[in-house]
């Protein structure tokens, strides 16, 4: 039996699609089986994100209506044979699911696979409620901004309500110059003010760009510092102990210099 | 402290990573009140649960809110006791 974690940040553009198909990618990699869910219904992506997107047939829609077997929805990732999406359907809304429809779709897929990620559509209603039916943990992704943070304690509190305790942080796009000069928050502010604990941070990185439109998951690049991060984070979700590092994309001098001294 | 700082220095003097977790701090203090209503309602029973051991209170006339100012929240509570018990 494997296990379901639903990404979710309550803000949109903070980052889910890519933390899926990236934590996904790197989970794949360490030679996990993994189904990727995308619950945002009407507004597909995470297929675009991982470059299946021709290869669509059917979709989570069509599963849960009975016109596709969930094997037959699933597709098979072009570099891994052991990671699957599960599409969203692009011409329903988030009311053609129900939260019990996607529980049981859940526990289907999490008696194949080690890892169920469901990607979580941005908001509070019912299609957040679809996305965390049947998760057993959750990922929070946020940004270092005010209204990313706020709306991750708005998550907090409405997971809590679902019934799903102790959920990790995600913090992403951190630029470390920026937080250096005092102008941007830090992980210990924003961990402070959330007070839950922290499963990763992913420094800002323009490969991801570059990555997102060729359709190939940063996850998989040795050289995209947002990619070492990710693939350290799949690492924690396997139960392995990595040391917090902040992989700066753009190295100060300073930070160099620390580097060759052995600091972090 | 910090006022006193921001006094002497002018807000310009102060990072705005700083700004923005006491705005934060202050915003979800208000957030978390609303989004939670029975919070304070239940606050006030428990309250309510303490005081009459030690006084008689006019339920009807208690009044509990979160109230903000500026740079920060307050519990303010105004509590009319009928009369206090003796040998407390």
């Amino acid at each position: 039996m494997g296990t379901a974690i639903v990404i979710t940040s309550g803000k949109g553009g903070v980052g889910k699609t890519t933390t899926s198909a990236n934590v996904g990618s790197a989970l794949a990699a360490a030679g996990k089986s993994v189904a990727l869910v995308d619950a945002d219904i009407g507004l597909r992506n995470l297929d675009l994100v991982l470059g299946l997107e021709n290869r669509i047939v059917y979709d989570l829609v069509d599963v849960v209506e009975g016109y596709a077997k969930l094997r037959q929805a699933l597709i098979r990732d072009k570099r891994f044979d052991n990671l699957y999406l599960l599409p969203a359907a692009q011409t329903k809304d988030k009311t053609a699911v129900s939260p019990d429809q996607m529980r049981q779709l859940v526990t289907e897929l999490k008696a194949e696979f080690d890892f169920v990620l469901v990607d979580c559509p941005a908001g509070i209603e019912q299609g957040f409620k679809n996305a965390v039916a049947g998760a057993d943990q959750a990922v929070i992704v946020t940004t270092p901004e005010v209204a990313a943070v706020r709306d991750a304690d708005r998550i907090i509190g409405l997971l809590e309500a679902e019934g799903i305790r102790d959920p990790r942080l995600i913090i992403n796009r951190l630029r470390p110059q920026m937080v250096k000069r005092g102008d941007m928050m830090e992980i210990e502010d924003i961990l402070d003010i959330l007070a839950i604990g922290l499963l990763g941070v992913v420094p800002e990185d323009e490969y991801i760009v570059v990555s997102t439109n060729r359709g190939e998951p940063a996850a998989l690049s040795r050289e995209s510092k947002a990619g070492t991060a990710y693939r350290d984070i799949a690492r924690r979700l396997m139960g392995e102990e990595v040391p917090m590092v902040v992989h700066d994309a753009q190295p100060s001098l300073f930070g160099r210099l620390r580097r060759l001294w052995g600091g972090v | 402290m910090a006022t006193l700082m921001q006094r002497l220095f002018g807000d310009r003097g102060q990072r705005s990573k700083d700004v923005a977790k006491e705005r934060l701090r202050l915003v979800l203090v208000h957030d978390r009140a609303s989004v939670a209503p029975n919070l304070v309602a239940t606050l006030k029973e428990d309250i309510l649960q303490v005081l009459r051991r030690y006084m008689e209170i006019d339920e009807e006339g208690m009044e509990l809110e979160l109230s903000r100012q500026d740079d920060s929240v307050s519990l303010v509570a105004s509590i009319p006791v009928r009369r206090l018990k003796r040998g407390v």
